[in-house]
């Protein structure tokens, strides 16, 4: 998988400006950067783009589902099969070094933070 | 055979009528009447259903499964689906969203009267649950040829 931008997809970039799912993410720190795992069923590797630029961080994917022909909807919950949600990403993190897995419809994101940003405990001394 | 749910019978207008109800029910407007098993709006996994004359397949919106640990059964019309999806979240990191449903959960599905429920199979593939009832044969429509 890879992190780098597709850059020309206009078909994607078009779809963005559709009804767009926003999929639900957990986020988590630890000391040496921080994790985004995010919900998208259906979204094979193949159909999922993330994407960096500057300091954003946009996350879109299409959802395949096999539908014999001519099947009717006896109900819908999910009405569109495009997942799409960006994030703002701060000067302390490496967006060129994020480690992107995809396992059973579950998007996990790990964006590590520079070593010398990482805290430090700050010890204090008696005087 | 591909396809999506965008294209399919659901106008403007059966958004606008299902957002209205959404709304009654949860302002608690009107007294409503809903079928008995079925969940409060919102609730975990969503599920699209789709029908052909031979078959009603069930699609289950619930990635990080274990599909083994998925408990399907099906008596007579009435198809359950339980299982449970557990994420530990540790007090050892900050957590700053924790927006991914975790828990247990169980969806009781009231299907077509002419399905048949020895004949039902189950697929999980990247985080959808595929369940696929066939319809008995005497349901499905015939031709009829004038001799």
């Amino acid at each position: 998988m890879t992190t780098q931008a597709e850059t020309n997809n206009p078909d994607l970039a078009a779809r963005r400006d559709t009804a767009a799912l926003r999929p639900p993410v957990d986020i988590l720190e630890d000391a040496e950067g921080i994790t985004v795992m995010a919900d998208m069923p259906g979204v094979a590797k193949e159909r999922l783009h993330v994407h960096v630029d500057a300091n954003n961080l946009q996350i879109d994917g299409e959802a395949r589902i096999e539908l014999p022909e001519g099947a009717e909807a006896l109900h819908a919950d999910v009405r569109t099969t495009h997942f799409s949600r960006s994030f703002t990403l701060s000067n302390e993190l490496e967006p060129d070094k994020i480690d992107a897995r995809l396992k059973d419809g579950v998007l996990t994101l790990r964006i590590p933070k520079h070593p010398e940003q990482r805290p430090r405990k700050i010890e204090v001394r008696a005087g | 055979m591909f396809g999506t749910f965008t294209g399919l019978p659901g106008s403007l207008f059966d958004d606008l009528g299902r957002l209205q109800r959404e709304l009654d029910d949860a302002l608690g407007r009107w007294p409503t009447t809903a079928e008995l098993r079925s969940p409060s709006v919102g609730s975990w996994p969503p599920l699209n259903i789709g029908a052909t004359p031979e078959r009603v397949d069930i699609y289950l919106f619930a990635p990080g499964l274990d599909p083994e640990a998925l408990d399907i059964s099906i008596q007579q019309n009435l198809l359950t689906i339980a299982g449970e999806r557990r994420i530990e979240r540790g007090d050892e990191t900050r957590w700053y969203r924790t927006e991914r449903y975790s828990g247990e959960f169980r969806r009781a599905l009231t299907l077509p009267e002419d399905v048949d429920p020895d004949r039902v199979d189950a697929s999980y593939r990247d985080g959808i649950l595929q369940v696929t009832v066939h319809r008995r044969q005497s349901a499905q429509p015939r031709r009829i040829s004038v001799s």
